[in-house]
Formats: structure tokens, C-alpha cells, sequence
């Protein structure tokens, strides 16, 4: 079982989420970047995933476009970052999640890469411009190394290619929660209950969440549907911000436990088909204090089976994909 | 050499394919299966072909340079004079397609990028012909180099989105187009103006400009009852190039020669020209031939000419260059005006300084041939929307 698997496996056991946090390697510098990784494992991430900067980041939105552009500009590359994961790795036992676009993986090549990554301890990948019907080549050099190769769905995806997606990503799956680049958007896409349901249909794989999730409200929400969500964007605002400050550190912490806090025990496994007609019109309710663990989505027994979540049968006639 | 490429996924060879977000898969290929019928589509292939002969004023001449060819004492050159299309460059034939694919899909808004500004130009006439909303990116350095065209875009109805991103340049245009695309697929069809992108793009834009081609061989058969002995065309993403050679590719005893942007000469690492200094990665979702360092990290291109400011170039010469079907050159600024400042002062014809290029080079190869060969020239654009950079480099004010 990889670190990825058995994180997930271990969360669910606990009726806990994941709380995936992504930080920009290199921005301000690869030494803060490390602190703050450090720091979010602390205060509640459960995996890492850290975006290696690429000149021309097309799925990326401003935030981290800024961010890719500070950290090149402080001379990080893609060794130096796997430098950084390798000094990291003695600190810290979250999974650490490579986000690149596949050109720097393919300067780097592609053995080197995922023999490099692994080594340094890093858990999987994910290459943000890498659609399956062109991720062979690094597949099998990722699985060569025992590194997980990570891919997205995207609400565009059709049965088809979701059912290709889960079969072939490895660790978890990567759920683009709407059409469009990253950012922090003020509401969660509402056909985003409908999208993890026809995924659970044809998968057991753990499912997180990214795009647009910025609050603990969202969080919350997220943590009602799927296995963990993903905070990239604000995250790297708030690095923009603090930049500089002395109490940078800390205050990314805070904002981490704070994003942490809603997707803490209690939530049982995770939904894997959600009975027809339980509130899924409602997922972004952001839910009152103290009352979110009893949402109605959710399958009960806490610790019912560890890694291997009952699946609820399917419900007669449930649209086969 | 086989003529079935590119394969099922887009690939030529290791080059070309599909490398982009999750988000864009299916919309590109629900864009191939569109382009593949619309094909087959007589309807709508009458219907481009009225346009591209009506409007946009095709069949093109070729036109024999009489006292260039004199002056240079050797081959003889001819124009394939895309220059006289409408709106000024070969950027039509691709643009009216695509915007006509558009409709056909129901798409009521059309975004695109561009560099010099001719594909953006191209584009908001297609829009305003077809009565499509029109978004066009443009890097923020380019709006203020071709503030004419950026002029020209607004009176047609298009709106210009200035990018300040990266470089400010057309790759970073290229970018801001996709993230757009991205957030925007469906409602939204995305008209890509050079021979690269992912999959069909490269295909779709070819086909498209490949009339270029058709013609010139039967203005060849025409006028020297054969084909001619020599290509040239210049190279940026490479659209009006892979539309002039691929109807000769079968031809082997017909030379094909591409030239691309030297700037300021290869050794000052300020130019265009991904296939003599640049490494095979991916961008824009193709893989070719890309100027980057060792790190992955795109870099800057630099060329007197806004077209050829990229660092790419489409995955059909990439691969018809490792196949060695396809020679690439380069040639400098400098020649570059050298060749626009000749063509001009000697036939009254101002290229672009894009086809400049492919200008200058002609007049070199020109040289070292005997009287009987016949070089093509691709005289992709005309050159008034440069006039004001060709006076800089000169030195003068205008007016």
C-alpha cells in the first residue's frame, strides 16, 4: 500500500477527510516553502501537494500564475524542488503530491524524473497538461518507481473517459470541480454532487476534490461528498500576502487548521451512492456550527471498513455509465 | 513516407498528440469528429469554397518576379501571392473554415489569439461576416507594437483582451486564449491561427491552407508544365508554410526548405528558430520542437517580426523535419529587411516581414541555382502593418 492509500485508508477508518493543501515550491523560496510544508502537516493537512512552476501554466488562474512567476524568478527548478521534498521527507510523514506540467518533467526525463521523485520521497504526481491517452510513457516509468501517478476528471469528462480516469489514476482522484482554471470562486459549481456520484458509480478509489475551494464553509461542503478537498489558491494568496512577514508561517497554520477543523471525525465513510433524493440539491449549504456531521449524504457506521468502505449496492436501474 | 499521419491521437510520429487539461479532451475531440464531417459535408464544402473564392479573393496568383530573378542571376522566383487575399495574409482561408466549423457547431462566440495581429484581424472579419461574438487575446507588448491591427480588430467588432502575463507575447496570448477556452468550452469555439495546438488543430489548420498548395501546383503545371524545383516558405507556428508544402510532400524531387526567425543572429540566443536552436518538449499542448532551457522553462523568441515571435513551431514540420523531408534555414533581422526592402524596390510589392524572410532566403538559394530551376516563394502577407517597424530599423520618421 502506498503512503497515498494508506492515508486515505487511515481517514476513512477515523470517518475523517482529507485536507489536501498545495503550496507553490519556490514562492517566496524553496526554504519557506519547506517551513511552510512543515508547518500545514502540523496543523492538519493530510497530504501535500507542491506545484513545480512552469513558464506558462495554462490551467493555472492569476494567483498561482503570480506564484509560478515569483518562484522561477527565485531560481527554482525542478531538481532543487526534488532537493527540497528530499530534506523534507525526515520532517514530515504526509504524502508529499508533485503538481507539474509535463514539460519540465520531460527535460528532466522521464526515468530520472520518477526514480529522482521517489527516491526524495515524494508519493505521486500529477501533470496538469498529461491526459491518459498521453501518460503512458510516464505511467510506466511511475509505476517502475512506485510513485502514483495522479490523474484529473473534469465536469467535461464523458462516461467514457471517466471510467478510463479512475481505472488508470493511482493514489486518488483528482475531481476538477468546474470548467475552468484555478481560483477561488464564491460559490461551489451546484452539478458538483452529481459529478461525484457518477464517479462513485464506477470507482472505490479515494476522490478529492480541487478548483475553486476556498473556506472552511466550502470545505465543509466538499468533506460531505468526497474523500478530501483540495486548497490551492488561497492558500498561495495568502503566501503572496504575508510574504515577507514574520508571522507568515504561522498565520498560513492558522488559515490550515481553520480549513482542517469542519473535515475532523465524525463524518463516517465517505458517500459512495448517495441515496436518490438526499438533499444533493444542496451541497454548498454552508452547514450551522457543530451540526455538520450529521448530514443526511453521509453512510453511517463509523468504522465500518477500513480502507475498503462498504460501496451501498447500486440502486436498481441507477444509470450505468 | 506514409500520407496517413497523423495517427488516431493526433501524433506525427512522437510529435503532435493531445497534452492539455482534462477539461478540454472531450470538446477537442467532439472538435475532431465536427471537422472530420464537416469534410464530407458538401454544403459546407461549396459553402467555402464561394467564400474563399468570392471574398476572400482565391484562386491567389502565382506570379513570376521578373526583375528579382534578373538581379539575382540565377533560379527563377515565383510569388504565390497570398499577400493579395483579403484582409492581407493567407490567415483568411484558415479563419473562414474554422469560423464556418463554428457556426456549424452552434458556437455563437469565437476567441483567438494573435501575434502581429493578421490572425486576429482575420478573425473578427469572419466574425462580423458570420455575425459571431469575437474575443481576441493579444500580448500587451504586441498591442502596443500593432496598435493598427488592434485598431482594425475594434472596427470590426471584436473585442482585444490585452495579456499582460509572462512575456506579453503571442505565446502568452496563446495561453490566456486556452484558460478562456477552458472556462468558456461550451459555449465557446476557439480558432487557433497557426499549425499547432493540440490535436486536430494542427490537421484542421493545415487542411485549411493547404488550397495554398493545390493551386501552386497547378499554376506550376500550368506555366512551367511541371512542378517546381524548390519551396520557401517562412516558418513561425508554420500555418501558411504546411499549407504551400504539404500538397508536394509525395513530390520527393521537389526541395521544400522552411526559414525561420534568426533575429538577431542563433549565437545571440535572441530568435525564433525552434528547429535550429530548440529541444523536443511540449507546449500548447503538442509536442515539437520548442526553444526552453535545460530546466523545461519556455523561452522568449525574438523577431523583427511579430508572426514569427514564437517559440514553437507546429508538429508536421517537426516531424517532416526529423524525416528529412523538410530543410529548415534561418535568416536574421536584418536579411529580413534586406529582402523586404529588394522585393519592394524591385517588383513595387511590400511583403510582410514574415514572408520577408522566406524572401531573403529565396534570393539566396537563388543565386546558386542554374536559370532552369523554379523556386516558390510563399509571399504569406502584405507589408503595410510593418511599415513603421521597417522605419525604425531604417532609422527614419514616417511622413
Amino acid at each position: 500500500m502506498t503512503r497515498l492509500e494508506a492515508t486515505f485508508a487511515r481517514l476513512r477508518g477515523r470517518g475523517e477527510r482529507a485536507l489536501v493543501t498545495y503550496f507553490m515550491a519556490g514562492d517566496p523560496s524553496l526554504a519557506v516553502t519547506r517551513r511552510l510544508v512543515i508547518e500545514a502537516a502540523r496543523r492538519g493537512a493530510d497530504v501535500v501537494e507542491l506545484g513545480v512552476p512552469f513558464s506558462d501554466p495554462l490551467a493555472d488562474g492569476p494567483v498561482i500564475q503570480r506564484a509560478a512567476m515569483r518562484a522561477l524568478a527565485a531560481g527554482t527548478t525542478m531538481p532543487r524542488v526534488l532537493e527540497t521534498v528530499a530534506t523534507l521527507r525526515a520532517e514530515v510523514r504526509v504524502p508529499l503530491v508533485l503538481l507539474a506540467y509535463y514539460n519540465p518533467v520531460l527535460a528532466f526525463g522521464l526515468k530520472a524524473f520518477a526514480r529522482t521523485a521517489a527516491d526524495a520521497g515524494v508519493d505521486g504526481v500529477i501533470v496538469a497538461d498529461l491526459p491518459p491517452e498521453e501518460a503512458d510513457p510516464l505511467a510506466a516509468e511511475a509505476e517502475a518507481a512506485g510513485l502514483d501517478l495522479i490523474h484529473l476528471v473534469a465536469p467535461t469528462s464523458t462516461p467514457p473517459r471517466v471510467r478510463l480516469i479512475a481505472r488508470r489514476s493511482r493514489g486518488f482522484i483528482y475531481v476538477v470541480s468546474l470548467t475552468g482554471v484555478t481560483g477561488e470562486r464564491q460559490e461551489l459549481p451546484p452539478d458538483l454532487a452529481t459529478q461525484i456520484r457518477t464517479l462513485r458509480l464506477v470507482t472505490t478509489k479515494p476522490v478529492c476534490i480541487g478548483f475553486g475551494i476556498s473556506t472552511p464553509a466550502q470545505v465543509a461542503a466538499i468533506g460531505r461528498l468526497a474523500d478530501g478537498a483540495i486548497v490551492g489558491s488561497a492558500i498561495v494568496r495568502l503566501v503572496e500576502e504575508r510574504a515577507g512577514s514574520p508571522t507568515l508561517v504561522e498565520d498560513v497554520g492558522t488559515f490550515i487548521a481553520e480549513l482542517k477543523a469542519p473535515l475532523r471525525a465524525g463524518l463516517g465513510d465517505p458517500p459512495q451512492t448517495p441515496p436518490p433524493g438526499a438533499g444533493l440539491g444542496d451541497p454548498l449549504q454552508t452547514p450551522p456550527p457543530g451540526a455538520g456531521l450529521g448530514d443526511p449524504l453521509q453512510i453511517p457506521p463509523a468504522g465500518a471498513g477500513l480502507g475498503a468502505p462498504a460501496q451501498t449496492p447500486r440502486a436498481a436501474g441507477a444509470a450505468r455509465l | 513516407m506514409k500520407r496517413t499521419l497523423p495517427d488516431a491521437q493526433g501524433h506525427f510520429g512522437r510529435f503532435g498528440g493531445r497534452f492539455v487539461p482534462e477539461t478540454l479532451m472531450a470538446p477537442l475531440i467532439e472538435l475532431e469528429r465536427a471537422w472530420t464531417a464537416a469534410k464530407r459535408d458538401r454544403q459546407f464544402q461549396r459553402r467555402l469554397a464561394a467564400l474563399l473564392h468570392d471574398y476572400a479573393g482565391r484562386p491567389t496568383p502565382l506570379y513570376l518576379a521578373e526583375r528579382l530573378t534578373e538581379q539575382c542571376g540565377g533560379a527563377q522566383i515565383y510569388l504565390k501571392r497570398e499577400d493579395l487575399c483579403h484582409t492581407g495574409a493567407h490567415k483568411i482561408n484558415n479563419v473562414l473554415g474554422q469560423a464556418l466549423l463554428a457556426s456549424r457547431m452552434k458556437k455563437r462566440r469565437v476567441i483567438a489569439e494573435t501575434g502581429a495581429g493578421q490572425h486576429g484581424v482575420a478573425t473578427a472579419t469572419a466574425a462580423a461576416l458570420l455575425g459571431l461574438e469575437c474575443d481576441v487575446y493579444m500580448g500587451a507588448e504586441d498591442v502596443e507594437r500593432q496598435a493598427l491591427n488592434v485598431f482594425r480588430m475594434r472596427l470590426l467588432g471584436a473585442r482585444v483582451i490585452s495579456v499582460e502575463a509572462g512575456s506579453r507575447t503571442l505565446k502568452d496570448a496563446i495561453n490566456e486564449a486556452l484558460r478562456d477556452w477552458v472556462t468558456n468550452v461550451r459555449t465557446t469555439y476557439y480558432l487557433l491561427g497557426s499549425a499547432l495546438g493540440p490535436h486536430p488543430y494542427p490537421v484542421m489548420v493545415r487542411d485549411l491552407h493547404a488550397v495554398i498548395g493545390r493551386e501552386t501546383r497547378r499554376q506550376t503545371r500550368r506555366v512551367l508544365r511541371r512542378l517546381p524545383d524548390v519551396l520557401v516558405a517562412c516558418v513561425g507556428g508554420g500555418s501558411n508554410a504546411i499549407g504551400l508544402f504539404h500538397p508536394f510532400i509525395a513530390d520527393r524531387r521537389v526541395r521544400i526548405v522552411g526559414v525561420e526567425p534568426g533575429g538577431e543572429g542563433i549565437a545571440t540566443g535572441r530568435h525564433g528558430a525552434s528547429m535550429s536552436a530548440g529541444a523536443v518538449g511540449v507546449l500548447h499542448g503538442c509536442m515539437s520542437y520548442l526553444l526552453q532551457n535545460d530546466d523545461g522553462q519556455i523561452a522568449t523568441a525574438h523577431s523583427v517580426s511579430a508572426g514569427l515571435d514564437y517559440p514553437g513551431v507546429g508538429p508536421e514540420h517537426a516531424y517532416y523535419r526529423d524525416a528529412g523531408r523538410f530543410e529548415f534555414v534561418s535568416v536574421t533581422d536584418a536579411e529580413a529587411l534586406e529582402g523586404f526592402e529588394i522585393l519592394t524596390r524591385l517588383e513595387g510589392i511590400m511583403p510582410a516581414l514574415e514572408s520577408a524572410h522566406a524572401v531573403a532566403h529565396a534570393i539566396r538559394l537563388a543565386k546558386t541555382l542554374p536559370r532552369s530551376k523554379a523556386i516558390v516563394v510563399g509571399l504569406s502577407g502584405r507589408g503595410d502593418k510593418d511599415v513603421h517597424v521597417v522605419a525604425k530599423a531604417l532609422g527614419k520618421a514616417i511622413g
